[in-house]
């Protein structure tokens, strides 16, 4: 039965960006708001009843395939589109489809009156509908076609205001640089049907079991090329550039899009694929850097943005640093544990910003905003709670159960494990700063913006139901001095194996809990003695325009590739290689006045050219 | 007794001399005479060829050629005194109205 | 044998002489001379007619009408000096040139051919053979003087 009901999880979004985008514009607006968010919270229904029935009793094997079509069937190669679902695509459906409609219950109030209310929710459920068939496609390259769509997706939504080409300047970023991480990620995928002969990802993984020796080097180049891929898409440093200008969206979409679904992609992949990963011990340790490395840097760039959305922006990237951090640990529960709050909290972030900035009329510089918490006290409790995840605060927020776990995994690893906790626990630090930061300049002190309007029940609604699974989901996986609960690994354990609960030392955990308070006391300091709002008056020095930039990568990208290849462009539009064959016919047209001179009517001239003429013959004959 | 290929060089050297005088002179009735000189080596060798296998064929060829160049000396004479009109000096290099114009 | 050599230097040493003038009335006279020359040269080549006919017809008929037609043009002294001009040295290089390079190829080809002697044919064989074998090419041959006669006749007639 299951199998039955499965398709209609990515069907019925997908029915309904069909609807909209072909009648859309003759739909009254209630109606166009009711079909997108009804269509997702419909599979969110389905996909309920699915889980529901998979905790009452799980399917054999712990997976359920439908295979719905044959898609190539070439000697060497075949490939069908066929639904996977097992528990770690079994999370990501739930994850996308109920927080996605509570997003869009937030978008049908928050969108209201905007030209092209229908255009949005018809884009918006095509992204859902790639999105799942990307998490439940049993096949890579169906997977890659889900990846590819809401890569699409996603530049139609950033870019949804095209009126403003800066908008459309942002959605071209996003594309572009996510496209070349998906070159790299089609190559590893011709490697590994190339060598393997199939890409239909249970059979590969099996296959390259069996053909490939671990640290060999045709898993390392897959893997790595693969990794490239998802790179791009979670916007991971060398390829992040992208998402803080992707901000320029509509919050909601922000919120969907670019916090908690598309840019976990990269993560999924990652724990879809583990199989692949294990035999390339050098590409984790890749992954570990590479974490480390973004974490590091987006947790200093949001200590000077002064764009809410910014802020939030960095701290998604240094969020899923984490997550790539726990993967590169060989972690995946942890990972996918920290994917389920950080979906859950950056969500009610993104949302209660959202909230905010439509009563402002769409202010969203912080220093322009303050004392906001008696104003809009909704706003103030969803977002603080969604703060408080975000640090981490100990014992009250999801956060902090995910951050545990996350920072256990790497501390117990072997080699680099040292390195990464301490990087983990200085981003714990950071991140605490930066988001109580944010929400003190933002709630406390005098008011500086006059708030006007009101709320809904659609906005106020999703705010509390995700602030309450916010608060509550972290018990799903404890440590295990806090009662070693472990309902959350069990579940994914036919997939990714048991865990393995380690034995640490009491400075993690203490540390763990300590350095997110301490983080919120030291930003409360730097609060009262003025720092925060000295941002906003004094100008900037190197340091803050350095962080406020993004460390310069948008600069560095600029130099070495943007300005050499519109060299080339300039260069190779007068079009040289052409210019080349005008040489021939320039020797020839310079042959032909050279010959027509020649012919000067001269009749002695015509004598000699025939005595010349003669001669030749003669001596040809006598020589040849 | 004249070795055979006396005659035939003989008859070579008048006829490059003839086409000497064709190539250098400028003057039309110098082109003219050269071109006379040219015919005239041209019968010589078939005299010679004639008297080498005591065939009349090289005379009577001679003969034709005799005829042919007063025929042709004919023509060439009047249409020079035609063309004093426009080459008043007989320019051989200046008639070239025939040229491919530039 | 002396005195085919001789005629031959004759005739060369005309020739040249001919074709170096600047007057043409002496062109066509050192011409004169070096038909007579040839004429020489085909008595002792045993074909008396030839030179009968070199004499009478060539340097007698055609080379004076060419003489008539100079004297004609009445050319004064500019087109004598013009004539001088013309002749100067650098003009003989490259057809000398081209010249040499034909005249060795084409020596090359015939004159180290096996040598034979000359044997004589007299006038009544010339006659014999024109009036029966080739009857039909004297026929065209008076058919290519009257043309000759009545065109230059023609165009002649317009220049008056």
């Amino acid at each position: 039965m299951t199998a039955q009901l499965l398709w209609l999880v990515p069907g019925l979004p997908l029915l309904g960006a069909v609807v909209l985008g072909c009648c859309g514009r003759v739909l009254p607006a209630r109606v166009a708001g009711a079909i997108g968010a009804g269509s997702v919270g419909a599979a969110g229904l389905v996909a309920a009843v699915i889980a529901l029935r998979w905790w009452h009793q799980a399917p054999a094997g712990d997976v359920v395939i439908d295979p719905l079509w044959s898609w190539m069937a070439l000697p060497g190669f075949s490939s069908r589109i066929a639904l996977y679902l097992d528990p770690v695509s079994l999370l990501m459906t739930l994850v996308i489809t109920l927080v996605g409609f509570l997003i869009h219950l937030f978008s049908t109030e928050y969108m209201a009156g905007e030209d092209g209310y229908s255009r949005y929710f018809a884009y918006l459920n095509l992204f859902v509908a790639a999105m799942l068939l990307l998490v439940l496609a049993s096949d890579l390259l169906v997977m890659f076609v889900g990846w590819e769509g809401v890569g699409v997706c996603s530049y139609l939504l950033v870019g949804f205001w095209y009126g403003d080409p800066a908008n459309g300047y942002a959605a071209q970023k996003s594309f572009i640089v996510t496209r070349i991480a998906d070159i790299a990620m089609l190559a590893g995928l011709l490697l590994l049907s190339l060598q393997l002969g199939t890409l239909d990802i249970q059979p590969m993984l099996a296959a390259a079991r069996a053909d490939w020796a671990p640290g060999a080097m045709a898993p390392t180049l897959a893997a790595l090329l693969l990794l490239i891929g998802g790179w791009g898409k979670s916007a991971q440093a060398p390829l992040h550039t992208w998402l803080p200008d992707a901000m320029a969206g509509p919050t909601p979409v922000s919120a969907l899009i670019h916090a908690a679904t598309m840019v976990t992609a990269g993560v999924y992949l990652v724990v879809r694929l583990h199989g692949l990963f294990e035999m390339a011990p050098a590409v984790l340790d890749v992954i570990a850097l590479g974490a480390v490395a973004t974490l590091l840097i987006a947790a200093c760039c949001a200590l000077v943005q002064s764009d809410i959305k910014r802020v939030l922006a960095y701290s998604t990237m240094s969020q899923i640093g984490y997550m790539f951090l726990a993967l590169g640990a060989g972690a995946w529960g942890a990972a996918l544990f920290h994917f389920l709050t950080h979906a859950v909290f950056k969500a009610l972030l993104f949302l209660s910003a959202g909230a905010i900035t439509m009563r402002l009329h769409h202010e969203q510089n912080i220093f322009k905003m303050g004392g906001l918490r008696g104003e809009l006290p909704i706003a103030f409790w969803s977002f603080l709670v969604g703060a408080a995840s975000l640090a981490a605060l100990p014992l009250v927020s999801a956060g902090f159960f995910s951050k545990e776990m996350v920072l256990g995994a790497a501390w117990a690893r072997p080699g680099l494990g040292a390195v990464m906790w301490v990087a983990g626990i200085t981003g714990a630090f950071l991140t605490a700063v930066y988001s109580f930061r944010a929400v003190f300049l933002v709630f406390l002190g005098p008011v500086t913006t006059r708030v006007s309007g009101s709320y809904g029940v659609r906005i106020w609604l999703p705010l509390c139901v995700l602030a309450a699974v916010a608060l509550g989901i972290g018990w799903l996986e404890t440590p295990a001095f806090l009662g070693g609960a472990q309902i959350f690994a069990a579940m994914l354990a036919p997939v990714l194996g048991a865990g393995v609960v380690e034995r640490l030392p009491l400075l993690v955990p203490v540390a763990g809990m300590v350095v997110p308070v301490a983080g919120v006391v030291v930003s409360y300091g730097l609060y009262r003695s003025g720092f925060w709002h000295a941002q906003a008056v004094r100008p900037a020095g190197v340091l803050r325009r350095f962080l406020g930039s993004g460390m310069g990568f948008d600069a560095l990208f600029e130099v070495t590739l943007v300005r050499p290849y519109l060299w080339l462009v300039a260069v190779l539009r007068r079009d040289p290689v052409d210019r080349l064959f005008d040489v021939l016919r320039d020797v020839a047209m310079a042959a032909h006045r050279w010959l027509r001179a020649g012919q000067g009517g001269k009749l002695r001239r015509y004598a000699a050219w025939l005595v010349a003429g003669s001669a030749a013959a003669v001596l040809c004959v006598v020589f040849a | 007794m004249i070795p055979w290929t006396a005659p035939l060089v003989l008859a070579l050297m008048l006829f490059l001399l003839g086409l000497l005088g064709l190539l250098a002179r400028r003057g039309l009735v110098f082109v003219l005479m050269s071109i006379e000189i040219m015919l005239n080596a041209a019968g010589l060798l078939f005299v010679a060829a004639g008297a080498r296998w005591g065939n009349p064929d090289g005379q009577i060829m001679f003969i034709f050629v005799l005829n042919l160049a007063g025929a042709e000396l004919a023509l060439g004479l009047i249409l020079l005194l035609r063309i004093r009109a426009r080459l008043p000096d007989l320019d051989a290099d200046a008639a070239d109205l025939l040229r491919d114009a530039p | 044998m002396i005195g085919f050599y001789a005629a031959a230097g004759v005739t060369l040493a005309a020739t040249a002489a001919a074709i170096t003038r600047a007057n043409p009335v002496h062109a066509l006279l050192c011409f004169v001379v070096s038909l007579l020359g040839m004429a020489v040269v085909f008595f002792l080549l045993g074909a008396a007619f030839a030179a009968a006919l070199e004499v009478i017809v060539y340097a007698g008929a055609i080379v004076v009408m060419f003489l008539f037609v100079v004297m004609m043009l009445s050319l004064d002294r500019a087109a004598k000096a013009r004539e001088r001009d013309w002749l100067t040295r650098p003009v003989w290089v490259v057809p000398l040139i081209l010249v040499s390079v034909l005249g060795g190829a084409l020596a090359r080809v015939w004159v180290l051919r096996a040598a034979g002697g000359v044997i004589a044919v007299t006038p009544q064989a010339v006659g014999v053979r024109l009036f029966e074998a080739d009857l039909g090419a004297v026929e065209l041959a008076s058919m290519l003087l009257l043309a000759g006669l009545i065109a230059a006749f023609h165009l002649g007639r317009q220049a008056e």
